[in-house]
């Protein structure tokens, strides 16, 4: 417990990347097996203890402590774990410190009204770092900014290994992750993790523009739709079957349909879609699905799930990432005709003769309601990242629309102090005549320059303040760039830009030659 | 026999701070009085202007260096256990434990005796011999840190904290914020202690102070002014190093030429997280000059005083608790007092 509490309490005030990573490689190599492994999970989320109620602790604490001086030091220090953690009296046993893997142990073995006893023996050997560690996981309120990918970053430094390679073996190995550690420390070999349906990172395209294209030869590349939807990564073997987000996610459980469907043995990639009748269902629905913990029978009647595949990478135990793309997808197309997989679909080959027919086709994206086009070089292997020269992405235009700037935020990180998030408003009737209703929030596209304009424009135009939030002179017009319009129940105008960015800050316009809600009604599908 | 005055008959409060009536004096009075005893040189308790003082040695020269050579002030160095007469007060110092030179001033009077305690604290220190509790009918005691959550760890514990954090980003510096008089060159006695012998980097004001300790054998090891590492004009030399300066000068200009400061603190404030927060502080160290609440009873308990008057802070708590263990207790609003740690 003592290595992780005092982890905890570092973490907690290490704001940078650099220094996250330095803490949990420190404790990763100074813990023993099996307490680091336990740390680790609890860190990136993977651990599900028994939660004590806030409400409890306080009773716990009040058997222990006078309640007016309990009083008096919660209102000083106004949080209640906090002030469990530092007011329970010390050195009341002299038993060494629980190790974490105690805790976790006997957390599953007790009943829960042995709870408070099993707790107040723990916090009666800690000391308040201590305590407060184990109050926080107890209360499940542990958030110290630990990312999966910060976590395997660390894992990675420890045995001198690429990222890549961690996240290969992540989703095979199993609590405490002992042979995880074993293998990073150089004593025993890799860990077998072939028998389970592992995650394989992506690779991913780099974004080109019409000019960039234009040096390409285009014989070397095979074009496919980018589909508006989710990248995912299909993995089954010996049975078991899981899907995966681009960022290495498990999201099984929001697709039942899609996890029954894979009867096969083998990693695909591709992009899932909701379908909506004959068509695809709008990208709220999806979101809708992904937040989801249980689905039910109607949402997978009235949208159920399908996935273009795009790529093939293990048939069966066979690696094929080092292959071409061209042999690839000749594995891909001989897999998909062997397997005949429900609710998946090969995304098709375009052919495309010169530029000018890819033109055209970029053009009907949007119409057609794909994000846009992929080309992929037919002699690339298959590189977790985004290796140069190799797939390139050709989005189809982004929507503009002139804004109004309505409220302007504070934004966090390196830009904490510039007002740097804002709310942007198109016109619209109301019961009081033409008004401004919102229509988006962005922090994306601006340059340091531009922010630095905007936010010393914030402070001379401001009318009222509400917290961190400055409400604005509606008078700017920014000139917003987006992919799409979807419906939005947060927004009182019930549609908002999807990714919805800054394009140009049009000082010339005046707010009254802003665009009205209409224009973006027109491009809701 | 008579019976002995009750204490409140002749030691009192009044607008300029504790007042002993039979002798005429105050003790740490918070503005300029006729005759001062001052328990120790920290702002809030050794003002300028007294016509008279009495303190110890330490103490009167720690004035000197940050109050100026006071002109017609006379001065009286008393050592420890060492008796002077006032009129019908009879008085004495004994070592607080706080910081060099700090003393408690126990007064007697027709068989009374009241001790009061300025600031102190019950963990070792290789700065400062340790608090002498005395045996009174009134103990006057500070409440800085009343409130049953300070709790002050072992020292050695904060400080090898800080020393691992040095191993673990020798690409940073640590710059840890202390107060320049006491809290400074105890943390830098406490670093010499855990084995460290490099030169430690201290800010002009601390180092005056040090060279004073000096002066009375406290010996802090090799130390060098900041400014000479910044005439280096290399964020290189300060790789690794141990910077100590007061919190006030940490987000001055001259800290922006640091490579990548860990900015540390040692306080006894650090005990809670909103604290650390609002100051920006990446690594916090409980070290703490003052009494926790754990030692304020202890020491009540120590000096068996069947009176405690409490000033200095968090007078409610330390006076419900008191009460409950049986001590006549009650605060003391003592005015002008700032927060000092
Ligand atoms: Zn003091
Ligand atoms: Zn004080």
């Amino acid at each position: 417990m003592k290595p992780f509490a005092d982890l905890v309490g570092r973490l907690l005030y290490s704001p940078s990347h650099n220094a996250k990573l330095a803490l949990l490689f420190d404790y990763f190599a100074r813990t023993p097996d099996p307490d680091r492994g336990l740390g680790l999970a609890i860190l990136t989320g993977n651990l599900d203890l028994k939660h004590f109620r806030l409400a409890a602790l306080r009773k716990l604490a009040e058997r222990r402590v006078d309640p007016v001086l309990f009083r008096l030091s919660y209102d000083f220090v106004g949080d209640l774990a906090e002030t469990v953690a530092l007011i329970w009296p010390d050195g009341s046993s002299n038993q060494p410190w629980p190790r974490l893997a105690d805790v976790h142990r006997q957390l599953i073995d007790a009943p829960k009204t042995d709870l408070p006893d099993l707790i107040a023996g723990w916090l009666d050997t800690l000391d308040a770092t201590g305590r407060w560690a184990l109050l926080k996981l107890l209360t499940g309120n542990m958030r110290v900014g630990i990312s999966g990918r910060l976590a395997k970053l660390a894992l990675a430094k420890m045995g001198r290994v690429e990222a890549s390679e961690v996240e290969e073996v992540w989703h095979g190995i199993k609590l405490p992750y002992e042979d995880l550690f074993g293998w990073l420390e150089g004593r025993v070999a890799r860990p077998n993790v072939d028998d389970h349906p592992l995650f394989r990172p992506l690779m991913l395209a780099n974004s080109l523009s019409e000019k960039g294209l234009r040096h390409l030869d285009l014989s070397e590349y095979a074009v496919e739709w980018k589909w508006d939807g989710v990248r995912v990564q299909l993995s089954a073997r010996a049975g078991e079957r899981r899907l995966y987000s681009r960022s290495g996610d498990d999201i099984s459980h929001a697709f039942p349909e899609i996890i029954e469907a894979m009867s096969f043995d083998g990693v695909l990639d591709g992009e899932l879609l909701l379908l909506q009748g004959r068509g695809v269902a709008s990208f709220n629905e999806l979101q809708h699905r992904l937040n989801r913990k249980r689905i039910t029978p109607r949402a997978l009647k009235e949208h159920p799930a399908h996935v273009w595949l795009y790529d093939l990478l293990f048939d069966g135990l066979e690696d094929l990432r080092g292959q071409s793309y061209e042999a690839r997808r000749g594995r891909l197309e001989a897999f998909f005709d062997r397997v005949v997989p429900e609710r998946m679909d090969l995304s098709p080959l375009i052919a495309v003769k010169g530029f000018p027919s890819l033109a055209i086709l970029h053009e009907s994206c949007r119409e057609r309601g794909l994000e846009g086009l992929m080309l992929k070089r037919r002699k690339s292997v298959y590189v977790a990242g985004r290796p140069a020269g190799s797939w390139y992405k050709w989005k189809r235009d982004p929507l503009t629309l002139d804004t109004v700037l309505m409220y302007a935020q504070r934004g966090h990180g390196a830009r904490s102090s510039l007002y740097s998030d804002f709310t942007l408003g198109a016109w619209c009737v109301g019961e009081e005549g033409r008004e401004l209703v919102p229509v988006g929030k962005t922090n994306l596209g601006f340059t340091n320059k531009e922010l630095r304009m905007l936010d010393k424009w914030v402070r001379d135009h401001t009318v009222q303040r509400f917290g961190p939030v400055r409400e604005v002179k509606k008078i700017l017009v920014i000139e917003a760039a987006f992919d799409s319009v979807c419906k939005s129940s947060r927004h009182k105008s019930g549609i908002s830009m999807r990714f919805p960015r800054l394009h140009r800050i049009r000082w010339d316009k005046s707010a009254e030659e802003a665009d009205e809600l209409g224009a973006l009604r027109s491009w809701l599908k | 026999m008579m019976a002995a005055p009750r204490p409140e008959n002749w030691v009192q409060l009044r607008a300029k701070g504790l007042y002993v009536l039979p002798g005429d004096f105050y003790v740490d009075p918070t503005s300029a009085v006729d005759a001062a005893i001052v328990t120790h040189g920290h702002g809030d308790h050794a003002r300028p202007g007294h016509r008279r003082v009495a303190a110890t040695l330490e103490t009167l020269e720690i004035m000197s260096a940050r109050l100026g050579a006071a002109k017609n002030q006379r001065r009286h160095h008393l050592g420890f256990g060492e008796r002077i007469q006032i009129a019908d007060v009879s008085v004495w110092l004994a070592p607080a434990g706080h910081i060099l030179g700090s003393a408690q001033v126990v007064l007697e009077h027709k068989g009374s005796r009241v001790v009061v305690s300025g600031d102190y604290k019950r963990q070792p220190d290789p700065t400062c011999p340790p608090f002498e509790p005395v045996s009174c009918d009134v103990f006057v005691t500070e409440s800085t840190f009343g409130l049953p959550v300070f709790r002050h760890p072992d020292s050695s514990g904060e400080v090898a904290k800080l020393l691992h954090s040095v191993s673990l980003f020798p690409e940073r510096c640590h710059l840890v914020g202390v107060y320049a008089l006491g809290k400074a060159q105890r943390m830098i006695a406490l670093i010499r202690e855990a084995g460290y012998d490099k030169p430690i980097y201290v800010h002009a004001t601390i180092l005056k102070l040090c060279k004073l300790y000096g002066r009375f054998g406290i010996d802090l090891g090799s130390l060098l002014p900041i400014t000479s590492g910044l005439k280096e004009q290399t964020r290189a030399a300060f790789q690794g190093q141990i910077l100590l300066a007061p919190p006030s000068t940490i987000a001055d200009h001259w800290s922006k030429c640091l490579p990548d400061p860990i900015v540390v603190m040692a306080s006894g404030w650090m005990q809670t997280k909103k604290r650390v927060k609002q100051r920006g502080v990446e690594l916090p160290l409980v070290i703490s000059d003052h009494a926790d609440w754990d030692q304020l009873y202890k020491t009540f308990e120590d000096v068996g005083a069947p009176e405690i008057w409490v000033t200095h802070g968090r007078e409610e708590a330390i006076v419900h608790q008191a009460s409950n263990l049986g001590y006549r207790a009650r605060a003391l609003q003592l005015v002008g007092c700032g927060q000092e740690n």
